[in-house]
């Protein structure tokens, strides 16, 4: 596809925007469904309705928080350091953008097919960090400072975790390339790599626990890494106020938000490419063409969107040290070892 | 030149260390309530409390009042979420202080009233504890319980949050005929959403590693503070007014006063006094059950005195509110005016307690630890 | 232990310190003390095995218009009985020596006795205001007490 825009336009750098713009396509769309379906999940688990009023079960409201959001006064505190506090955000939703470049929506889109992408991936979503401790920092906020701090920690030691858990698949895979690894699943739903992946069959049954393993690390540190309960200890409410964005109003809230919601999708997208076969459709060569590539991909996605939402209204929240100890003393010692029995069996069969 | 921080005690500061403000707007103070905190990183060294936000004047408007009926009104909005614990306190020093008997059907009446406001306050808490520790999902589920007594309270006279319905000497109104069907709805209902909060919080893995062990209270410290009501017993005493200095009709009824147990933790841990309430709410609903179905019949009303004018004299009445041992000191000088009232609400020395439990947590525990005492500002600062 | 039989040890044990036994008011009499044995009678009422008052349930100020008193409830735990002390000092010096380290309590219930009467409890760590801001003028609940006009500026009475 990309080869096919750059066609349109020879000679101008207009087709490589294009290009580059493609996700927001995506993005914008998705942000509204989610805040929609976060809202409603979240009340019908309460035993409440949500908003009812603007349009169709409140299906407009998304669309009007937007718009307050664009109306609200842009508020920058006195005392922060200017030209920090506007960068942050942005910085934020560029850690998050630059990811959606490896995503493979189809076997036909990708917006470039990077030969490292998970490496690219794992490497690129850690500039968040830094958005969010400039933010912490340029608010000059303590408790905004405290949100960033935490943020920091929480984020690299859970990138620890998630790596190792994706190096053992992309060890039985042996591609790091996202587009060939929904390639290499796209023979139905027992060849993705939850099930054991395309492999004889006595492989496949000693993959299938360790599997398991890896990818329930994979989907512990991933709701971890978007700062969502019961890992939001960064933006903690009852206890931070909101963390890092306290001092954010009008759109430099509403990126803070969207980079959020975007990297949910990210983190879900990549455990969907990695153990649940990419774009591919569970029954193998059905309804496996074209549209229904990208129809898959996003409904994988957005069944860890939700699992992630549920999970957020179900469960209380972590404290700092517990969700250290989560990650150095559970998560990554498991992912070890998990890694070094997969290389066993990498190197045996 | 060196700058020398202090703190408002007077304590100097340590250069890692770091004052911050948690409220008057904080999400997790319930109320107005400041804590200064002196931190080192996440771990709290000093708590100070600054409490007065929410000062009205309770006791100066009090002395003002032409008649000690007047003064309810000003007793609902002291403990807000709690009204008729507080009527009832001041409506028993209040008749102590005038030598009134009041009609079995009222004390009943009352019995049903301060146990299902009990129900619903203890909701209060336990769903903000919720929230405090990041739960946010039980707490609606609290408030949708606590709406269904609101809604017999505003069935029986008309309000729903101040209630003003006991008076000195009677009630404002009559029970209406509706009223005992819809309790015992309620009660059916309830003992459901009981067992609903266990699974989903109480026994929750994540919800037992933030609140067990964390911000112990020894019995001996939680007395010689004062504390009282859940936070006492939480510690492992037993001692409830309604039990221990038994009023109005509360030795009629078969219950249990629940203590902390330190099941998964040390006794008197936050865990401990947010069970507490949890297990108190089961007994309350026994407590109504008996008291509706042996409710006498009677007037409510022959025993309003016409015009309160106690003799000289002083008198502390007690009674246990959701949140300990409410007391009113009031103090008469024969006229219809009260010479002196004094409030000893249980959630100002509770309050007090904060510092001395929390130093050496972390702030998330610090969040836990105000939870579980369970303020409610409006009663710290009258 | 009654009334009667509690201020009867007291008698015995403190005879100069207690001014008046106040039987007749109803319904809880109190004794008067001087305000310096304070403490000694705390001491003793709280260690004395037979009255064990461990609970210190209430302390309020309180104007007699000439006088400022402090009112003690005390309560027991252990034997389950009560007992009220007072201490009446002149509005011009009101020092009461402080019962904090006896029982916590009284902390901030000094504090708030001190906010709103103005009595100086001596030997308490932290006498600030409580409930008033802390750089309020005078002391509002005093019977003479006159509402200022303004506060930093804010006009008071609406």
């Amino acid at each position: 596809m990309a080869e096919w825009i750059l066609s349109q336009f020879p000679d101008s750098i207009l087709g490589y925007v294009i290009i580059g713009a493609l996700p927001l396509l995506f993005i914008l769309p998705y942000a509204l469904v989610t805040i929609y379906l976060e809202m409603k999940m979240a009340a019908h688990m309460q035993d409440r309705v949500a908003y009812m009023r603007t349009g169709w079960h409140g299906t407009l409201q998304p669309f009007a928080d937007i718009l307050k959001l664009l109306q609200k006064e842009d508020i920058i505190p006195t005392a922060a350091d200017k030209f920090l506090f506007i960068l942050a955000p942005y910085l934020v939703f560029i850690g998050t953008y630059a990811t959606f470049a490896v995503l493979p929506f189809s076997s036909q889109y990708a917006g470039s097919e990077l030969y490292l992408g998970i490496y690219y991936v794992i490497a690129v979503s850690s500039i968040t960090v830094v958005g969010i401790l400039m933010s912490g920092w340029a608010s000059n906020n303590k408790w905004s400072l405290f949100g960033a701090l935490r943020a920091a920690a929480q984020i690299v030691s859970y990138e620890i975790p998630t790596a190792l858990a994706l190096i053992s698949v992309v060890m039985v895979a042996g591609t790091m390339n996202l587009q060939v690894l929904s390639q290499q699943q796209s023979g139905g739903i027992f060849d993705w790599y939850i099930f054991g992946g395309p492999f004889p069959i006595v492989k496949k049954l000693l993959l299938i626990p360790i599997m398991f393993v890896l990818f329930l690390i994979q989907l512990t540190a991933s709701m971890a890494e978007v700062n969502r309960t019961p890992f939001d200890i960064p933006e903690a409410e009852s206890e931070l106020v909101q963390g890092y964005n306290t001092e954010y109003s009008g759109m430099k809230f509403a990126i803070f938000y969207l980079a959020e919601y975007a990297n949910l999708f990210v983190v879900s997208a990549i455990t969907v490419v990695v153990f649940f076969g990419g774009w591919a459709s569970p029954f193998g060569n059905y309804l496996n063409s074209g549209g229904w590539e990208l129809f898959w991909f996003v409904l994988k996605g957005m069944f860890f969107v939700s699992i992630n939402i549920w999970l957020r209204w179900t469960l209380p929240r972590l404290r700092v040290d517990q969700l250290m100890y989560v990650s150095w003393k559970v998560l990554t010692p498991f992912a070890l070892v998990c890694m070094i029995l997969v290389g066993l069996i990498v190197v045996s069969f | 030149m060196e700058t020398v921080l202090k703190t408002s005690h007077g304590r100097t500061l340590r250069t890692e260390e770091m004052v911050i403000n948690m409220g008057p707007q904080h999400p997790s103070t319930h109320g107005v309530l400041r804590l200064e905190l002196v931190v080192d990183g996440e771990i709290v060294i000093d708590v100070i409390p600054h409490i007065g936000y929410l000062h009205r004047c309770f006791e100066k408007h009090s002395e003002h009042m032409t008649n000690y009926q007047q003064v309810i009104p000003y007793v609902d909005r002291m403990d807000y979420v709690a009204a008729m614990n507080n009527e009832f306190s001041f409506a028993i020093a209040g008749e102590k202080l005038l030598k009134i008997q009041v009609p079995e059907r009222v004390e009943y009446i009352r019995v049903i009233m301060a146990e299902l406001q009990r129900i619903a306050s203890h909701l209060i808490a336990i769903g903000t504890f919720g929230i405090d520790i990041g739960a946010f999902t039980p707490f609606l589920f609290c408030f949708r319980d606590r709406e269904k007594i609101l809604d017999l309270f505003e069935m029986t006279c008309g309000a729903r949050l101040l209630y003003n319905y006991i008076w000195i000497g009677g009630l404002s109104h009559d029970l209406p005929p509706e009223f005992i069907p819809k309790a015992k709805e309620f009660i059916v209902d309830f003992r459901k959403t009981i067992k609903e909060i266990n699974d989903l919080l109480s026994y929750n893995h994540i919800f037992i590693k933030r609140t067990a062990n964390i911000g112990v209270l020894p019995a001996d410290v939680a007395i010689n503070f004062g504390c009282t009501g859940p936070m006492l017993r939480g510690s492992g005493v037993n001692w409830d007014l309604r039990k221990n200095d038994t009023y109005s009709v509360y030795n009629k009824f078969d219950f249990e006063v629940c203590v902390g147990k330190g099941e998964f933790g040390t006794v008197g841990d936050c865990w401990d006094r947010y069970m507490v309430r949890v297990n108190e709410m089961e007994q309350s609903l026994r407590i109504i059950e008996q008291a509706i179905s042996t409710l006498p019949e009677g007037s409510i009303s022959s025993a309003i005195p016409k015009r309160v004018r106690p003799n000289p004299g002083e008198v502390y009445g007690r009674a246990e509110s959701p949140r300990g041992e409410l007391g009113f000191y009031i103090v008469s000088d024969g006229t219809g005016t009260p010479y002196r009232i004094k409030a000893r609400s249980p959630a100002f020395v509770n309050l007090s307690v904060i510092s001395e439990i929390s130093r050496g947590y972390m702030i998330a525990d610090l969040v836990a630890i105000t939870g579980s005492i369970d303020i409610v500002l409006g009663e710290v600062d009258r | 232990m009654t009334f009667q039989e509690i201020s009867e040890i007291l008698k015995q044990k403190f005879e100069t310190a207690i001014t008046a036994v106040k039987a007749e008011v109803q319904p809880d009499p109190y004794i008067i003390v001087e305000a310096k044995s304070i403490k000694e009678i705390s001491t003793f009422l709280r260690d004395d095995e037979s009255l064990s008052f461990d609970f210190l349930n209430c302390l309020s100020g309180l104007d007699l218009k000439g006088k400022l008193a402090t009112v003690y409830h005390l309560s027991s735990m252990k034997h389950n009985h009560k007992f009220v002390i007072r201490i009446e000092v002149a509005t011009e010096q009101p020092n009461i020596p402080s019962i904090e380290s006896i029982w916590k309590t009284a902390n901030w219930h000094e504090r708030e006795a001190f906010d709103m009467f103005g009595i100086i409890f001596d030997g308490h760590p932290d006498l600030r205001r409580i409930l008033m801001p802390y750089d309020w003028d005078g002391y509002p609940l005093k019977k003479d007490y006159q509402v200022p006009e303004f506060y930093n500026g804010m006009k008071v009475p609406y």
